[in-house]
């Protein structure tokens, strides 16, 4: 390969002081680990948390599989999938099933994870509290004291005024019942997917400096109020593509009468279950 | 009985500054004291000192916790800080602007406590709020406004209720009624000395109002420059002054 | 029939011959030549280089150029390929006092020993257009020789012990942002790295605002001096330090608000600014917002946004920034579809409610 970077763009010294970072945030579940992110040649806000996670960790076997709102083929995803193709060389699919590590932005995958394969995330805002308290010192101290009241001020207040919890995506949860932490800005459709999940899930904040972890088969749960449980977006219709009735379905406004069709987030899963009909027919 | 605070020879500087000095006293269960002096005269000093909220340059204070320990205010950690202000004490501030959460509702002020202690019953912490609401003499319909629609006498009997509402075992009291009008004054000191006495609950209340003192405490600690000139039952102090500080405070009350 | 939408990998490849033909523009017209950055827009190479946080004139051209002149962005592509360099060590405390200044002035003094010293300056230039070639003359012979040693202005003021004493062996081991994140508090080493690569617009608006009413903090311009200084490395190896090149420098030093009380006599404070290249803008800048966020240290009340050192420090960065301001026009669809299936519930309901109402 004839680049001047190191494989995976970043030097080994930077990578082992990433795993050790990682290493921390799987020894204590939903814990933000501050760390040294780097300046990474994307920009911040793109992913540059997620890519330093990814590149700590890649090997040349691995097979690496990037996704951004569900989608293979949106430019981030395929822009992130380039770079590692061009300072990595390693091998890259489309087919969940086939990765090793899957890197993401804003869902999980709909097919199960399982025990051999690493889901990377790209996180915005680590912070679950920081839109209601906008200090970093004061935040730390509320995690390091498990003080956590003011976070159910705001879904009372939720339910007050609109009689729901207006909170659809980045839904907080307690992991272990411990750490009060962001999923990402995933739908709250995708949080029960984070319960005791067999995959190890990564999460990196490359503006904000922190890493997070959720490791295999830790209880998540989505906070709600015992009257009030937590619900995930229902939708009244079936992919228009697949005909699948369990996915997160994105919108598509088709004509400019406003005739609108729901089709899957979820590409690959999409594309699969159309290939399955396809050779059950034949 | 026991006591529930112990304050011994107590002081705070700021620099060079005496804030407060060598003060000592007792605070039993149930017992309310006023700590009362002119502006200046170091009773808020004081008082943050007793709730650390500020540091102690000497003297102890200790706190008898519902779990029977006794804890050293002046070594107190953060995290003990904070767990004793959520779960054991409660604070009335002056103006209630810095008690209360502006930004949210009426409701949601008064069930915050209860759901930092761990309550997830949507439907209970409307039923208290509500009740609490109504102790206080707020209409339990204005559950949902919010406090920046409230007027001053209104926003301080919702922080009474906001702080009252789980019951703490020790409430610090900064000037409580010092903001308002006079016939609103009398309004929320009545509903003061009625909660008190219904929860049984151990207060310190700082005012430079002797009226106050009299109305709501059994005991009372004077002070001039920092220091306690007079400390006794306020009755006592009222009628028989010893201190010519006291002697002052009590006749220019009278001649107004 | 709908297809869902393909093709992000082309598209990319698209946009990037799109660019590069953007970029270059007209191939009649000779394309720029990185000498002619480096020394014809020398101050945009020097900002390139401050943000950056990289000394290398020949690199911050190249990035200005593939930029198109995209100050933001060659300061971007100057950071991505810092990052990947390695890191052989740390010079030696920088000697402003010793610089071989080429401009110098003091707004405290009329005169002060060395002299005031325009130098290269647009201060007194009139802004007028010069259309036409501008006048270039090679060589500017100097009037007089400057003098060869130039005592610092606060200097002179510390010998009075008329302002505060800054003791820099009670500094403690600076942190290295590009390594370690930025934790709160931050010491005021700590704070003035990060000032010293933070935006230099954004510095100037924070700076303007306490010269406004918000952190009023009576700034005189002690001195403000640029030139070239000495690096010196000390090689573990050696023992000793050794000199490897020279770079150019503008220091600000604000003499603020005194102080005093307690037993200590009233003292004038000090705001510092520190720019590679000529950047007194932005050293100035610097310098007032670093003697703001000493509000704390120094027991002023903290009521203004340039007194909030989380504020300021967590929002400085123009790589950060403009990344993630511009990261909204990235999909979004996903969480937008669960706004609207939510805010379809909520209005669902109301019209459920008012109709049952209605009804009664």
């Amino acid at each position: 390969m004839s680049t001047p970077y190191n494989f995976a763009f970043l030097d080994e010294n930077t990578k082992r002081m990433l795993r050790r970072a990682l290493l921390k945030a799987v020894a204590i579940p939903g814990y933000q680990v501050p760390f040294g992110s780097r300046e990474m040649p994307l920009p911040y806000g793109w992913g540059t948390g997620g890519i330093q996670v990814t590149a700590a960790l890649l090997g040349p076997d691995d097979v690496l599989k990037v996704i951004d709102q569900g989608a293979d083929d949106t430019t981030n995803a395929v822009n992130i999938r380039r770079f590692f193709g061009r300072v990595a060389g390693v091998a890259t699919t489309e087919r969940t099933a086939d990765a090793s590590v899957i890197q993401t932005r804003h869902r999980i995958p709909e097919i199960p994870l399982r025990e051999d394969q690493l889901l990377v995330f790209q996180v915005p805002e680590p912070e679950p509290l920081r839109t209601l308290e906008p200090r970093e010192a004061e935040t730390r101290t509320m995690h390091a004291l498990a003080d956590y009241g003011l976070m159910h001020v705001k879904l009372y207040e939720d339910i007050a005024q609109y009689g729901h919890i207006a909170t659809s995506y980045d839904y907080p949860v307690m992991v272990d019942g411990r750490y009060l932490t962001s999923p990402s800005p995933i739908p709250k459709f995708d949080n029960p997917k984070l319960d005791r999940s067999p995959a190890l899930m990564l999460f990196g904040a490359g503006r904000e400096k922190r890493l997070y972890a959720i490791p295999p088969y830790t209880r998540v749960e989505s906070l709600a109020f015992d009257d009030h449980p937590f619900e995930i977006q229902r939708w009244e219709h079936h992919c228009a593509l697949c005909g699948a009735g369990d996915s997160y379905l994105d919108e598509v406004v088709v004509d400019d009468r406003g005739t609108r069709m729901f089709v899957c987030s979820d590409t690959d899963y999409c594309s699969q279950r159309r290939d399955d009909a396809t050779e059950e027919a034949a | 009985m026991s006591a529930l605070l112990q304050v011994r020879a107590l002081s705070h500087r700021y620099g060079r500054r005496i804030g407060c000095e060598d003060v000592s006293f007792d605070l039993h269960p149930g017992e309310l004291l006023c700590i009362v002096g002119e502006s200046g005269s170091g009773k808020s000093t004081l008082l943050n000192t007793v709730a650390a909220q500020l540091a102690p340059t000497s003297g102890a204070v200790r706190y008898h916790q519902k779990n029977g320990d006794w804890l050293d205010l002046g070594a107190l950690s953060e995290a003990d800080r904070r767990r004793l202000a959520r779960e054991e004490w409660g604070f009335v501030t002056q103006n209630p602007r810095d008690g209360l959460r502006l930004n949210v509702s009426a409701g949601a002020n008064v069930a915050e406590r209860l759901m930092a202690l761990g309550q997830r019953d949507y439907g209970r912490l409307r039923d208290i709020a509500r009740g609490w609401l109504e102790r206080v003499e707020i209409d339990p319909a204005r559950i949902d406004d919010a406090p920046t629609g409230f007027s001053g006498g209104m926003q301080q009997r919702l922080q009474i209720a906001r702080t009252l509402v789980t019951q703490p075992r020790l409430v610090f009291m900064d000037e409580p009624t010092a903001g308002l009008d006079v016939s609103v004054q009398a309004r929320i000191l009545d509903l003061l000395r009625r909660l008190v006495n219904e929860l049984g609950l151990a207060a310190i209340m700082v005012t430079h109002d002797l009226a106050v003192a009299r109305l709501l405490a059994a005991r009372t600690l004077v002070m001039q420059g920092g220091r306690v000139v007079e400390s006794g039952l306020t009755d006592q102090i009222l009628d028989d002054p010893q201190h010519p500080y006291t002697q002052l405070l009590v006749s220019s009350v009278l001649t107004t | 029939m709908y297809v869902a939408v393909k093709g992000g990998e082309r598209a990319i490849a698209r946009s990037l011959e799109l660019l590069a033909e953007a970029r270059r523009g007209d191939t009649a017209v000779p394309e720029l030549e990185l000498a002619q950055i480096r020394q014809q827009l020398r101050l945009g190479v020097a900002r390139v280089m401050q943000e950056g946080s990289l000394y290398d004139e020949d690199l911050a051209a190249l990035a200005i150029r593939q930029a198109a002149g995209d100050m933001q962005e060659a300061i971007f592509l100057l950071r991505a390929y810092r990052t990947t360099l390695p890191r052989f060590g740390y010079s030696e405390p920088l000697a402003t006092q010793a610089m071989r200044v080429r401009r110098r002035v003091s707004g405290t003094f009329k005169d002060v020993p060395g002299g005031q010293v325009l130098g290269p300056t647009y201060d007194y230039t009139q802004r007028l257009l010069e259309f036409g070639a501008s006048a270039a003359s090679n060589t500017v012979e100097a009037d007089e020789p400057l003098a060869t040693t130039m005592p610092r202005v606060l200097d002179l003021l510390d010998a009075e012990a008329l302002i505060e004493r800054i003791d820099p062996g009670s500094d403690p081991e600076p942190t290295d942002l590009t390594r370690d994140p930025l934790m709160f508090p931050a010491d005021r080493a700590t704070r003035l790295q990060n000032l010293a690569r933070g935006d230099e617009g954004f510095l100037l608006g924070m700076a303007y605002s306490t010269q406004r009413g918000y952190a009023e903090s009576h700034p005189f311009a002690g001195e403000i001096r640029m030139g070239e200084v000495d690096v010196l490395i000390c090689p573990e190896e050696l023992g000793f330090a050794i000199e490897i090149g020279e770079i150019t420098l503008t220091e600000c030093q604000m003499i603020n608000q005194f102080h005093g009380g307690n037993g200590v006599p009233p003292q004038f404070t000090r705001g510092y600014g520190l720019s590679m290249g000529e950047g007194e803008r932005k050293a100035m800048a610097m310098a007032l917002v670093d003697r703001s966020l000493r509000c704390d240290e120094l027991g002023e009340p903290a009521y203004a946004p340039a007194q909030n050192q989380e504020f300021v420090l967590s929002h400085s960065d123009n790589v950060e920034a403009s990344g993630f301001v511009q990261h909204l026009k990235l999909p979004h669809y996903v969480d937008f579809q669960a706004e609207l299936s939510l805010l379809r519930t909520l209005a669902a309901q109301q019209r459920k409610a008012a109709g049952t109402e209605a009804l009664a």
